[in-house]
């Protein structure tokens, strides 16, 4: 019995444990409520099911929840993924372009650069925009939430100007695959989500980087004391957000073959942050999870797929997401669970003496 | 010693009022027809719900706190008055005050949330958003014309002023909310908690002050705040859309920081925060005046404004963290 109790202090205790649960509670609802969610078919070579789609649509967010984690892992927050995505698809999609020309009696796609280069030119104004906010928090020491309020509000501006406030479609076929390919079968872009974890996670574990960031958001004058290079992985973090934002925009665009300067996004950075939540990451910073931060987009996103495929109107999937959040973040909350379980033990009191006695 | 605080305290809203009239003056200069007192009284008609709503994020700025819900608040307000009055066929004079009460239950929900449960702000109110904002889908996706007969008046109805100007009802509504937040921040034991809470939370509760009560209240005001910013956006849109007032909580917090209130807390006044609106507000004129520039350049305009004023605020407080090291 005892061991029992050890062993269910220790699995709750583990940073997964909320998460996961949480993504249990959801799939098992759909176990017993959804048809077939669970079927995972093979038709015309690519898998098929629900649940392969999860884990295509969240494929965004989990790029953003990675990029996220570190920056709030550091103390900070980057609420400004949303205008980065937007300007991402924007600046990919007007260098593309992609006219539909007659050469020589057959269609042809002309672009105004070759794909790489405009995939490339997205990253990198991506990345650009996360230095910018990186150098606002570490080097003139603006608070984050209002560094990257500012490109938050800047940003969507900014994006409609590349694409002279129209939504730009594009035609071109190749950048399609980025956004709905397929390669062996499964979503293309489980492979840049898996890509850009692997190589996070490396550097994170087999260099000190993960610990310096960790330290940074447990006490950041502790950890310049100690000889950490603070501001510069602070400008980092936010550096790589960006980076991920723009990989997340390049998807979303690439999946809708357009890019909408107004609604790209549109509060993909509420989703990132409550993703890192949903995790178990504190958002003060410190100890983080990737992997929690992963599980907390497909959480979100298999919130929302559910309630598509329970026949629910879609209009309640906010609601629905709302409580929630707040069930979760209730169960999350330390103090929270004190009062719960202090009124819990008080009627449970003789039990818990006997054990003492017994110790 | 008391000097350089003084000045520091009022440093940024004298730097607010002062490009205000700057832009106002050079509007003045480039345009005919701009400098009116017209279109001085159109920046308050055009942005009082904007005004009542960021007093309450003042004081929650105040506090060191955010709130995120706002702009869903509102669209909530509207959508489920334009439903009560169009489709249940309500009186106005029972449901405004509904609308009220429902805003201070929501503040005071999320105040809950936030002090007693140590939940972060920006989560609760988070979630308190896509609530409010679902809710208003769950009402109706599609908009609702307000057709009410005292809803229209309200609407239409101009006050006139001498010079043969004239304001809307909604002016007065902005007005009366800025001098009643202007007493409680000023001369209340309720705002001076405020401010001291912002200083220094913990202090604030060593020195016995009531940090709990007034951290709730703080928040069920701005709760009260935004759903009387939402009859007004009511009163000016005469309509409810799940899609209003998208990125208005950007916009008040953009204009409480222009107007001198740090997100830090503890500083911060509602002139300022009436300034920081009017700022937006003349930006808006100068662009509608020169009748080419896409809307979206508002949008980059305040972001560099509000860049600006965050850079000017950090490099003050350096300045001042400095002289204390040196002292």
């Amino acid at each position: 019995m005892e061991i029992w109790i050890k062993l269910w202090r220790i699995v709750t205790n583990s940073r997964l444990f909320w998460p996961l649960a949480a993504l249990a509670v959801v799939l098992l609802f759909n176990f017993f409520y959804t048809k077939d969610f669970f079927v995972v078919e093979i038709k015309d070579g690519h898998f098929y099911g629900v649940l392969i789609d999860i884990v295509n649509r969240a494929a965004p967010l989990m790029l953003l929840a990675i990029g996220m984690t570190l920056v709030v892992a550091t103390k900070g927050i980057d609420i400004s993924v949303g205008s980065v995505i937007a300007i991402s698809g924007a600046v990919a999609a007007s260098l593309i372009g992609g006219n539909l020309e007659y050469v020589d009696g057959t269609q042809k796609l002309v672009t105004l650069v070759p794909m790489p280069v405009a995939i490339v030119a997205a990253l990198a104004v991506t990345t650009l925009l996360g230095m910018w906010n990186g150098l606002l928090v570490a080097r003139v020491g603006i608070q984050p939430i209002v560094a990257t309020l500012i490109l938050l509000v800047a940003g969507r501006g900014i994006a409609q100007l590349i694409t002279q406030g129209q939504i730009i479609t594009i035609y071109y076929t190749p950048f399609k695959f980025i956004g709905a390919g397929y390669l062996a079968g499964v979503p293309f872009t489980l492979f840049i989500v898996l890509l850009v974890f692997a190589v996070i996670l490396y550097l994170l574990n087999k260099t000190a980087l993960g610990l310096f960031i960790e330290a940074i958001g447990i006490n950041s004058v502790a950890s310049r004391f100690s000889g950490i290079h603070v501001s510069k992985y602070i400008f980092l973090a936010y550096a790589f957000s960006g980076f991920c934002a723009g990989v997340a925009g390049l998807i979303i665009c690439s999946n809708v073959s357009s890019a909408d300067g107004n609604n790209a996004g549109l509060f993909m950075e509420l989703d990132a942050i409550l993703a890192v939540a949903l995790g178990g990451n504190s958002l003060d910073g410190g100890k983080f999870s990737l992997l929690g931060s992963v599980i907390g987009a497909l959480v979100i996103q298999s919130i929302t797929t559910s309630i598509y495929a329970t026949g629910v109107p879609p209009e309640i999937t906010l609601v629905v997401k709302a409580i929630v959040v707040i069930c979760i973040c209730l169960m999350q909350s330390t103090s929270f669970r004190t009062i719960i379980f202090a009124r819990w033990g008080q009627k449970r009191g003789s039990v818990s003496e006997s054990t003492t006695v017994k110790l | 010693m008391k000097v350089p605080q003084l000045n520091y305290k009022y440093m940024n809203l004298t730097i607010t009022i002062a490009l205000f009239f700057s832009l106002f003056l050079a509007g003045a200069v480039w345009y005919k027809g701009f400098f009116s007192l017209q279109v001085f009284l159109n920046m308050f008609i055009d942005n009082a719900f904007l005004i009542v709503t960021s007093v309450g994020m003042t004081f929650v700025l105040i506090i060191g706190g955010i709130d995120i819900s706002i702009g869903a608040v509102i669209a909530l307000v509207c959508m489920f008055s334009a439903n009560l009055l169009e489709v249940r066929q309500w009186s106005p004079a029972l449901v405004i005050p509904l609308m009220l009460a429902i805003g201070c239950l929501f503040g005071l929900v999320q105040g809950v949330f936030i002090h007693y449960f140590k939940m972060q702000p920006f989560i609760v109110t988070l979630a308190g958003m896509f609530l409010a904002r679902g809710l208003c889908y769950v009402i109706s996706i599609d908009t609702v014309l307000i057709t009410d007969p005292f809803y229209q008046w309200m609407a239409t109805y101009r006050i006139p002023l001498p010079f043969h100007t004239f304001i809307s009802f909604s002016v007065v509504i902005a007005v009366v909310v800025l001098a009643l937040a202007f007493y409680i921040l000023g001369y209340t034991r309720f705002g001076r908690t405020a401010y001291a809470i912002g200083g220094n939370e913990q202090s604030a509760l060593l020195m016995g002050l009531p940090v709990g009560r007034t951290k709730v209240l703080v928040y069920t005001l701005n709760g009260c705040c935004s759903a009387l910013a939402g009859i007004v956006f009511s009163f000016y849109m005469l309509s409810g859309y799940g899609l209003h007032a998208v990125g208005l909580e950007m916009d008040a917090i953009a204009s409480v920081v222009i107007g001198g209130t740090p997100l830090t807390g503890g500083i911060g006044f509602v002139t300022g925060t009436l300034f920081g609106v009017l700022i937006q507000g003349v930006i808006q004129t100068l662009i509608m005046f020169q009748g080419t520039l896409s809307s979206w350049w508002t949008k980059i305009a305040i972001a560099f404004l509000l860049c600006v004023f965050i850079i000017l605020q950090r490099l003050i407080m350096a300045r001042k963290e400095g002289r204390k090291s040196i002292a």
